[in-house]
């Protein structure tokens, strides 16, 4: 028994001391704050960072606007947006860096007669405006609206970029892209949306306004289903170095297979 | 001598302590969700929260009403129980007093393999089966909807009440059932009029075992039932149950919405609570 009791507290002990390590590094931290979609990318980008440099990251999920207001207030040292900067945000002395675009590709079953929306059509779709594809020169069928949970980036995404928001009248609200491809490939009337990268050959991405979503579209902005990612900073203060580091690091070419596992095209 | 009492009260502290586990878990189980849940209902209003009829946590106005969650929790577990009780219990009749020794034997292993199945293949296979079968034959434009839902919780519930059953209908003494037999009545007669009133209380105790697995099921509710807020005002609706609106909203949920989360999940518990609480009563009452 007392042996056990000793084994037992040899082994908090090592992992107290383990976890002891991780908050001692002295070489400074990178204060994050804003946009709960770019959780993902940021997550990757910030875990590989803290493990190449051994400098400690925090990411505050605040949402875009919260996180603009931070970095003006000094309150963190990169800003995260999931919108471009407003012109009086930026003459109040902010300027953005695009990190990387999301992508969001519009999906219906592969079947379906209707190749191109626009969008437009794709919001008075999902606000229950128009409820039949034979509105949109497609069969006669009942549109089916798929969607995402509240809270979900992409759906986040998707109804502030068709200005949808609290608007949508969902048939089903789903928890995982999976789900979504699953349901909409299943489904000859469904409509559903997912991001560019994990799209799959089961479904069909219409095309919008007639520009079909790929990397080349997403990032020269003729696909308009998407959103860029920015990173805020202060207009001609200098970041701390380990900051600086930190936007470097994402920044260089190195971190675009980080940046693209997690679904989102890469800026640079 | 000493030696062995010293091991019997060592051994019998052992058990103490593990006993002491389960009851400490429930104990914090009961507090924490107390504590987080508590706050939120303070701030929407216990009346609003409970009875409001819409909910939509992350619009610019959020509304907090889960009376959507509490309808459809109680049809889905109702409509589950209507047709799985049934159902299991013809056939745990059928396993213990009329199937031949080998047909029990093969079917009570089937049955096994049914209750060990995990939640998230019995919500896949609905997603990819019955939902489509869903839609095709009642000719709806999606079957993702409440009766895809009560099918699956009826399947789902069929093992616990099968297996409940038979041991309750198995411990019935031979002797009750001779005394019927030797009194002329058929078999059946015997089996209805005499074991299943005998075992009462066991097959009792197995709808309440169904009624506990069906409220409490998230997963594979979750992949057929749709999981919009609406009021279930149909079969066809697309709807949410207390358990999917705990689980689809808390990985990204933050602040007042993810404290109505814990509300949700308190009252989930204290529904539990009262089913087990009433039916409880009743197989007292039965006893007495």
């Amino acid at each position: 028994m007392k042996k056990m009791i000793t084994m037992l507290m040899v082994a908090v002990m090592a992992i107290s001391v383990l976890t002891g390590c991780g908050g001692a590094e002295p070489s400074g931290t990178v204060a994050t704050d804003g946009s709960t979609s770019m959780e993902k990318v940021i997550g990757a980008l910030g875990e590989a960072f803290q493990n190449d440099t051994g400098i400690s990251f925090t990411y505050n999920p605040t949402g875009s606007g919260s996180g603009i207001k931070a970095v003006q207030e000094g309150r963190c040292d990169i800003g995260l947006s999931s919108r471009e900067l407003k012109a009086e945000e930026k003459e109040a002395g902010l300027s953005g860096t695009v990190l990387a675009y999301d992508g969001i590709a519009v999906i219906v079953h592969p079947e379906n007669t209707v190749s191109d929306l626009s969008v437009e059509t794709i919001a008075k779709i999902y606000t229950g405006e128009i409820t039949n594809w034979s509105e949109v020169g497609g069969n006669d069928a009942e549109i089916v609206l798929i969607g995402r949970e509240a809270g979900s980036g992409t759906r986040d995404g998707f109804e502030s970029i068709t200005d949808t928001e609290d608007a949508c009248q969902y048939r089903q609200e789903l928890t995982s892209t999976g789900d979504v491809i699953t349901t909409v490939a299943q489904n000859p009337g469904a409509i559903g949306y997912a991001s560019v990268a994990s799209t799959k050959d089961t479904v069909k991405a219409v095309t919008v306004d007639g520009v079909a979503p790929t990397e080349a579209t997403i990032k020269d902005g003729s696909y308009v289903v998407q959103r860029p990612f920015v990173l805020v900073t202060k207009t001609g203060v200098e970041l701390s170095d380990a900051a600086q580091k930190f936007f470097d690091y994402i920044t260089s070419a190195d971190a675009n297979e980080i940046i693209s596992a997690a679904g989102v095209v890469s800026a640079n | 001598m000493k030696k062995n009492q010293l091991m019997e009260k060592a051994i019998h502290g052992l058990f103490l302590v593990l006993g002491l586990i389960t009851v400490g878990c429930v104990l914090l189980i009961t507090v924490y969700l107390v504590i987080s849940g508590i706050p939120a209902i303070r701030e929407i209003g216990l009346i609003d929260f409970l009875f409001g009829k819409e909910w939509a946590s992350t619009a610019s106005e959020p509304k907090y009403g889960i009376l959507p969650f509490i309808l459809t929790s109680i049809y889905g577990t109702t409509g589950a129980i209507l047709i799985g009780v049934p159902v299991g219990f013809m056939t745990a009749v059928y396993l213990s007093k009329l199937a031949s020794p080998k047909v029990k034997s093969v079917m009570q292993s089937a049955v096994s393999l049914l209750a060990g199945i995990s939640s998230v293949v019995y919500g896949l296979v609905g997603m990819l089966v019955l939902v489509l079968g869903i839609r095709k034959f009642f000719d709806v434009p999606d079957g993702a909807s409440l009766l895809a839902a009560i099918i699956v919780l009826a399947i789902m519930i069929l093992p616990s009440i099968i297996k409940m059953s038979v041991t309750a209908l198995d411990a019935v003494p031979k002797e009750y059932e001779d005394a019927s037999l030797a009194l002329g009545a058929t078999p059946i007669e015997t089996y209805f009029k005499v074991s299943v009133p005998a075992a009462k209380s066991g097959i009792a105790a197995a709808v309440v075992l169904g009624v506990g697995r069906a409220i409490g099921e998230a997963m594979a509710v979750m992949m057929v039932a749709g999981n919009v807020p609406n009021m279930p005002d149909s079969l066809f609706q697309s709807v949410r149950f207390l358990t999917t609106a705990v689980s689809s909203e808390m990985a990204y949920s933050s602040g007042l919405q993810q404290q109505a989360l814990f509300s949700i999940a308190l009252v989930l518990f204290l529904f539990i609570m009262l089913i087990n609480a009433t039916l409880n009563f009743f197989l007292k009452r039965e006893k007495e």
